[in-house]
């Protein structure tokens, strides 16, 4: 674990210590056996074969569309538990997110309230604003305001690479800096250089999300 | 935290004292390079060839067969390229296994993606076991080189390495060949497993100082005299020009002994550890559903348990069990960018969710009775409260 340490390699242990808190002291997750009735939103992200999955279970204030609940379940590493942990707070937190502030909440919000995650452990934290937002879509499902359903497909940027733009956003959550870089892991662009200009624009467009 | 349970051996050991008694004096007063003429570089020297002899008697071999390195990395790496690159007018074809420590299976890749080589790579049973025949079966006549551990790094299964040894020597004098030679990456073996290449029958073994309570930073390799390796470093005479730079004197006079130790205690300490390693294991499967033991019951290291606890991911746990003051490791490589698991438990023929909760336990020369009932004290709760979080129920099929 040489590497997972803290950014500035000063803490002894590996995460930071409002990391560890969440990690030991998990906020807001669903026990067993409890009545799931009441939740109006549920969401899904990650398979155990990836090597995480996150439910949540959300409650949505029919008037307001605030978030009043917000629980979860997750298979994954300290981040990942921690990063759910925080996320459950962020969303529920003087009186609720709206459903639209919520949709905007980044990785880099909560990682920031976690006081910095380990750079390798950054995609572990993606997870939750993405189940977040399929239990958003989830809500408006189930109200029928179906025009507020945001879609998350991937788009292929490379049709003969067979790329897309969720190839390179990983790419770039596992570190790839440069349009080299992200080349080495996905060969995008290798064999149509034509789709290059939208592979670097894509490139700066998820550095800014995740990284600022 | 006041207690602190290290069952992580097999990543690696502490110095032993009587080990760190031998080669202070090395750090000290007697830090000559062996390559000078002066009285202190003749010290050393003289030094080296005796620890060089020591391990020669132990391995039952000539002590200009025995190469120092800087650690297993570099001893399997040099076996298996420097055989291959110096021998491939021979043939082109390896074998090996699926579940090899990586510096085996990279350099493998390396000479297979890079430099035209075949290579197969067998599949364990579901114990992590290689069979004699799945070896004869893949032997040909290009085949130059086959290297199978001897016993592994993560589930500590230990293979039939004397047997295989065998069906390669019949398979060369046969086909009155040089080649097949045989190798084996002994790194875990060293503390408990008879390690007389006479009976072994193999030509290139790989040993590594800091898994049997020696330094790190010092390896070595046992090579068959008359077999030819190329180099993989050049600018010097050393080790018969074959790992040429300064030795690592203290490293080898430290290593020495440690192998000596290892080998004299060996028989004791496996009749120590195996009721320690056999209680952990069975009470963790006792204790705690949905656990899986990974590798053969028996033809284990005595030392390693390896338990799927499925359900939760491996990573978490070890954190778990580190505020706990008890240290493992996982099998599943959740820091790496790759997001792999263990390639051993997935050579299993296991599914990617078991591997993603695999914990090793290695127990070692500290290891007390009172140690294993903590972790047993330990685990259950912790393993209830991982489980309780987590959204994944594995199926029952994979763990009955």
């Amino acid at each position: 674990m040489a590497d997972v340490i803290s950014k500035d390699n000063k803490q002894s242990w590996f995460y930071s210590d409002i990391v560890k808190d969440h990690f030991f002291h998990p906020r807001n997750f669903i026990e067993d056996g409890e009545d799931e009735g009441r939740f109006n939103a549920i969401g899904k992200v990650g398979s155990p074969a990836c090597g995480d999955e996150l439910r949540v279970w959300m409650r949505v204030d029919p008037q307001t569309e605030r978030i009043l609940e917000f629980r979860w379940r997750t298979f994954g590493c300290g981040s990942a538990i921690a990063s759910t942990s925080m996320a459950s707070v962020v969303v529920t937190e003087n009186g609720g997110m709206t459903l639209d502030e919520a949709r905007k909440l980044k990785p880099q919000d909560i990682i920031d309230r976690l006081g910095g995650l380990p750079q390798r452990k950054i995609h572990c934290s993606v997870l939750c604003d993405k189940a977040l937002r399929d239990a958003i879509n989830d809500y408006y499902r189930r109200t029928q305001q179906f025009d507020k359903i945001i879609a998350e497909a991937s788009r292929v940027i490379d049709s003969v690479a067979k790329v897309t733009d969720h190839d390179i956003e990983t790419a770039v959550l596992e570190g790839a800096q440069t349009l080299e870089q992200v080349q080495q892991k996905t060969k995008v662009g290798i064999g149509n250089p034509s789709c290059l200009p939208a592979v670097e624009e894509l490139i700066r467009f998820y550095k800014e999300k995740y990284f600022g | 935290m006041d207690r602190k349970v290290y069952l992580d051996h097999a990543a690696t050991t502490p110095i032993d004292p009587r080990v760190r008694e031998v080669m202070l004096p090395y750090l000290t007063e007697k830090f000559g390079n062996p390559s000078s003429f002066h009285t202190l570089g003749k010290q050393a020297k003289d030094d080296m060839s005796e620890s060089r002899s020591q391990i020669a008697e132990i391995l039952n071999v000539r002590s200009d067969e025995i190469l120092f390195t800087s650690g297993g990395t570099e001893s399997d790496n040099l076996a298996i390229l420097g055989f291959a690159r110096a021998n491939q007018s021979n043939g082109k074809h390896l074998i090996t296994t699926a579940i090899e420590h990586h510096a085996v299976l990279e350099a493998m890749i390396q000479l297979e993606k890079k430099e035209g080589f075949e290579v197969t790579y067998l599949k364990p049973d579901r114990d992590g076991l290689v069979s004699v025949s799945q070896i004869t079966e893949a032997l040909r006549p290009d085949t130059i080189l086959v290297s199978v551990m001897y016993a592994n790094n993560e589930i500590g299964t230990v293979q039939p390495i004397r047997e295989i040894g065998n069906v390669i020597q019949k398979y060369r004098q046969e086909h009155k060949n040089a080649w097949p030679v045989f190798h084996t990456d002994a790194c875990q073996a060293s503390s408990f497993l008879d390690l007389d290449i006479e009976k072994l029958h193999v030509d290139l073994l790989t040993l590594n100082g800091s898994k049997m309570y020696g330094p790190k930073g010092i390896g070595l390799l046992y090579i068959r005299r008359g077999i030819k390796l190329q180099p993989l470093q050049f600018g010097g005479s050393q080790e018969r020009g074959l790992r040429p730079g300064t030795e690592n004197v203290v490293g080898i006079i430290g290593m020495a002994k440690a192998l000596t130790l290892a080998q004299k205690d060996k028989e004791k300490e496996t009749q120590r550890l195996i009721p320690l390693r056999d209680k952990l294991i069975e009470g963790i499967l006792k204790s705690i559903p949905k656990t899986r033991l990974n590798g053969h019951s028996t033809i284990r290291l005595p030392n390693n348990v390896n338990i799927s606890f499925l359900d939760i991911e491996g990573e978490a746990l070890v954190l778990y069990l580190d505020a706990a003051g008890i240290f493992v490791s996982t099998g599943s490589a959740c820091t790496s960018a790759s997001l792999e698991p263990s390639h051993v438990i997935l050579a299993l023929g296991m599914p990617y969710e078991v591997a993603h909760g695999s914990i090793r336990f290695t127990l070692g020369h500290e290891t007390t009775d009172e140690n294993i009932d903590y972790v047993l004290k330990t685990l259950p709760p912790l393993i209830e409260k991982l489980r309780s979080i987590s959204p994944v129920r594995v199926d029952k099929k994979y763990f009955t």
